[in-house]
């Protein structure tokens, strides 16, 4: 993108060429309309029936014969009975009521909404991954060990971390794996330390991670700069403190150039630094975790290695140590033997298992994929781009909105819409369902919670300058729209989508989470 | 795009990070390569593995099962739409993936008959560890009684997750296939009982327990009664909330999800009214949107990490959505009748090649207790010397039994997909390997 030498802006650009521009906005939705599409039960019609299964000719006993008569059900559970035809029908309807990354920008900040490429769809499903039996033994499973040993060779190198275990199956469960190693290795020093130190910006995965861990939290203040305040930070460390966990670039979307010194400080207290991978998209082949002074960190495959999110999951969250944390990996993992043959092992001083067998397999697979097709040239040039996008999108936007940090940005810039609230009574989430109503997925509102009435956005890699264009567009058209009609449309919005505002007050009041 | 920035080149955008923290050379990676060119690398690294097919025959459970998934329910998972969405936070342009998974959470109801669930946990071992946190929450104690006819394997994942904290896992102990309560002994009295007890059914060993005599434990300890249950046994089986359950946990991959090398899977969790608010994780709510038309969202969301930070309830942020909505897709597809007609042929296969099995020289039962799909016996030969050449044989043959759940011996499963030749031939393959 940078290569095209562009100096577009808004200003330059007629809003009728920045239309013309596919890719931009999603502007199909909603496909089919206003009308609801009912559930699956609805659909029921009695001793209808969808399944087909093969002959095998084995014979049918009686399970009265085989099996006491008081376990047995009167009746099978009411499952929906639809013929082949009529579930294809309503599971397609459904994807009409969607919005999805194929359809178009969807630039959630800290969730690195990135374009997940086809091809690994293939190897996703080649019959040699998905049909291998978990407990098969070693001698039938080489290629998956084969294919996890690179993967964790791979993310060493991106990272600088010397070994890596892949069974966490997000990032979430990735930190407390991270946590049970910091408490692990406080214990083979022969002491128990009861706290994590987690910055004002962080996500709430991590304070949440750390109680699950056993520990308890304590909150280090953010400076004006949208950084990590050292004087809090000092004021914070003393020999109760296990570990910090940061993430850099922050949640602001900002480099913390005291990371050495905030790691140096942590480690002079005898505590360990954590790193929380989730912005790692910004820094690939630029620096790494281990160069910033960490010596922990997870990853997300989906937000750096385009694995797809698949509405919420799965994702993968695979932990990396520095030398001599190794011992304390969950087991077991893959080692290449001299023979050239894998087998599993167990660390020394193993937390143990964190996952039933090898982690979300298929999402490691693909996340190899990825790496294997970028290539260091192209991991770099990723971060570049992504970093580029954000600074654009960031430099442009300033014009009309509020930054609250900063003139420059990593990966994700952040507004704050606060004006709107003084002035109109608009908030941040009103903007984003403006923003519905011209084909965008919005971007992450009301976080970082430092920021007031924030907006976070990522723009991702792989979106091109004219969706870029035709984001910026559409929040100057919001703008405008409300310096002359106030609140009235941002509280009407969104009407072109396939329901409008969601009552999410109701349905916490009175909680229907089945249907009867 | 540099220039209407200011800036001059692409390090420039580099600049806030200190000189001395950058890599001096690119990263010690190979240089990319095409996709076509990953994809046959990929193949070639992935065709060292034995997947399970007609030249490898499979009859290993332990929590993974070779069942039948028709092309239409991996045609529909597959659309860009489930796959490429991330969590629904914009509802208005999310109807498709919450509407599937409020679906699902209903399935999982009814599965389980009990009235409420999430949209997802990782896998059966998280969504034990999850209930137990949840009754420990609930109860304000800090012990659990776990049976040891659980997977050994979720045991191992539940121990290592509780470590931090100070919990008492307690095991009770199997006896003749079946978990026995009264064995509990003095470990834990009743001065200091459990939040939970949690029982497997069918059990690791396949055995189906008594559900009555385990909530009677419960009742007696006012500790919550957790099941894990096997959903394909659901055609067949009373649900654990005809026993009384408090919450019912379950692995879903049987529900139309790959055996994948271990995932990703699907952990589902349902529990009572009055745990509701104490659940882990996505929950899809109805409502209604501002012109009175039926919608979805997610609910109750102050329970969350984003939210609620380190008052969470859980950490889990990411969750296994599409994997409920496959099973969502899969359990529609089969309906009450193909659920049924599965349940029974797994039932049916398993008690036929045990029949055939039992009656070879030396073979036995290693329990004599009821059992749905899969089943443990003692052989006359080391269990792994007999695997692998059964391997020889073309046959993934079962799971060695090394003391974990108190057994030694084989587990050998059977699917509704394991034809009369395939149990016949493995059955001669089992007789020329004990020789």
């Amino acid at each position: 993108m940078a290569s095209r030498g562009t100096t577009a802006t808004v200003q330059d650009s007629p809003d009728d060429e920045i239309h013309a521009v596919a890719g931009g906005r999603a502007s199909g939705i909603p496909l089919v309309g206003k009308g609801e599409e009912p559930l699956i039960f609805a659909l029921s019609v009695k001793g209808r029936k969808g399944f087909q299964l093969p002959d095998t000719g084995v014979p049918d006993l009686p399970a009265e014969s085989l099996l006491p008569a008081s376990c047995i059900t009167e009746q099978p559970p009411a499952l929906p009975e639809v013929s082949e035809r009529d579930l294809v029908g309503h599971y397609t309807r459904l994807t009409h009521r969607q919005y999805s990354l194929d359809l178009g920008f969807y630039p959630l900040g800290s969730c690195t909404m990135k374009y997940n490429p086809k091809a690994f769809d293939e190897v996703a499903s080649l019959a040699t991954l998905v049909g291998v039996h978990p407990m098969a033994p070693p001698h039938a499973t080489q290629g998956w060990m084969e294919l996890l040993w690179d993967l964790e060779q791979a993310l060493c190198r991106i990272t600088g971390m010397s070994a890596f275990t892949l069974q966490p199956p997000a990032g979430a469960a990735g930190e407390l794996t991270g946590l049970l190693m910091v408490d692990a290795y406080h214990r083979a020093c022969g002491r128990r330390r009861a706290v994590i130190l987690i910055p004002e910006s962080a996500h709430g995965t991590n304070p949440a991670s750390a109680k699950m861990a056993g520990f308890t939290t304590r909150v280090i203040a953010t400076n004006a700069d949208g950084c990590v305040d050292l004087a809090s930070l000092q004021e914070s460390l003393s020999d109760e403190v296990a570990a910090i966990m940061l993430t850099n670039p922050n949640t602001i979307g900002i480099f913390e150039q005291d990371v050495e010194r905030i790691c140096s400080l942590v480690h002079d207290a005898g505590a360990v630094a954590y790193y929380d991978g989730a912005n790692l998209n910004a820094i690939m082949g630029v620096t790494t975790p281990a160069r910033m002074g960490f010596d922990i960190v997870h990853l997300n495959t989906h937000k750096t290695f385009g694995t797809p999110h698949g509405g919420g999951g799965p994702g993968a969250g695979p932990v990396g140590v520095r030398s001599g944390l190794e011992q304390f990996l969950p087991g077991p993992r893959p080692v290449l033997d001299p023979s050239g043959r894998y087998r599993w092992d167990i660390p020394e001083h193993s937390i143990g298992r964190v996952h039933a067998s090898h982690g979300n397999a298929i999402v490691l697979a693909r996340a190899l994929a990825y790496i294997l097709s970028n290539g260091a040239d192209g991991l770099l040039k990723v971060s570049q781009v992504a970093v580029l996008n954000a600074n654009w999108l960031m430099n442009v936007l300033s014009g009309a909105f509020e930054v609250p940090y900063g003139d420059k940005c990593m990966h994700e810039c952040v507004l704050s819409l606060s004006e709107y609230k003084r002035k109109y009574g608009v908030r941040a989430s009103d903007i984003a369902k403006m923003l519905l109503d011209k084909g965008f997925h919005p971007p992450t509102i009301s976080f970082p919670l430092v920021v007031d009435e924030a907006m976070m956005i990522e723009p991702t890699e792989t979106e091109s300058l004219q969706t870029l264009q035709a984001f910026v567009s559409a929040m100057l058209d919001i703008a405008r729209e409300i310096d002359i009609d106030g609140s009235v449309p941002a509280k009407a919005a969104p009407v072109n989508t396939p329901v409008g505002r969601v009552d999410e007050t109701r349905a916490a009041r009175r909680p229907v989470v089945t249907s009867t | 795009m540099l220039s209407a920035i200011g800036l001059r080149s692409l390090d420039d955008l580099f600049s806030d990070i200190p000189p001395a923290m950058k890599t001096v050379a690119s990263m010690d990676l190979p240089p990319g390569i095409s996709d076509p060119d990953v994809i046959s690398r990929m193949r070639k690294t992935a065709s060292a593995n034995r997947p399970c097919g007609d030249d490898f025959v499979c009859f290993s459970g332990g929590g993974s099962y070779d069942h039948y998934i028709p092309p239409v329910v991996t045609a529909l998972a597959s659309r860009s739409e489930y796959t490429t969405s991330y969590t629904p936070y914009q509802a208005e342009v999310a109807q498709g993936v919450l509407q599937a998974l409020f679906e699902y959470q209903t399935m999982v109801s009814r599965l389980s008959g009990l009235p409420v669930s999430n949209a997802s946990l990782y896998d059966g071992a998280s969504a034990v560890y999850e209930a137990v946190n949840m009754a420990m929450a609930y109860t304000g104690r800090q012990g659990v009684w776990i049976s040891r006819g659980l997977n050994p394997r979720w045991w191992q994942v539940i121990e290592t997750q509780l470590t931090g904290r100070d919990v008492t896992i307690t095991g009770i102990p199997l006896r003749g296939g079946m978990t026995c309560w009264e064995d509990s002994g003095e470990s834990s009295s009743s001065d200091d009982p459990p939040a939970a007890i949690v029982v497997a059914y069918p059990n690791y060993l396949g055995v189906i327990e008594d559900l009555d005599a385990a909530g009677d434990v419960a009742g007696a300890l006012g500790a919550l009664l957790i099941v894990a249950f096997n959903p394909v046994a659901m055609g067949l089986l009373r649900t654990p909330g005809s026993y009384g359950a408090d919450m019912a946990v379950a692995e879903g991959q049987s529900l139309g999800i790959p055996l994948s090398f271990g995932g990703p899977y699907l952990g589902m969790l349902a529990c009572r009214d009055y745990l509701l608010r104490l659940l882990p994780g996505r929950i899809v709510g109805a409502t209604t949107d501002n012109d009175s038309r039926r919608a979805y969202t997610t609910t109750l969301r102050t329970r969350e990490q984003d939210i609620r930070r380190e008052r969470a309830t859980s950490n889990i942020c990411t969750n296994q959505a599409l994997m409920a909505i496959t099973a969502a897709i899969h359990l529609s597809w089969l309906g009450p009748a193909g659920l049924e007609v599965v349940a029974s042929r797994c039932l049916s296969g398993a008690h036929y090649l045990h029949d055939l099995l039992c009656a070879l020289d030396g073979v036995q039962p290693l329990y004599e207790a009821p059992f749905f799909n899969e089943f443990a016996l003692r052989v006359p030969v080391e269990p792994g010397a007999l695997l692998e050449r059964l391997a020889d044989e073309g046959f993934l043959g079962g799971i060695e039994l090394e003391g974990e759940s108190g057994a030694t011996g084989l587990l050998v499963a059977v699917t509704e997909r394991r034809t009369i030749q395939e149990i016949e031939a493995y059955t001669a393959a089992f007789e020329k390997a004990m020789r």
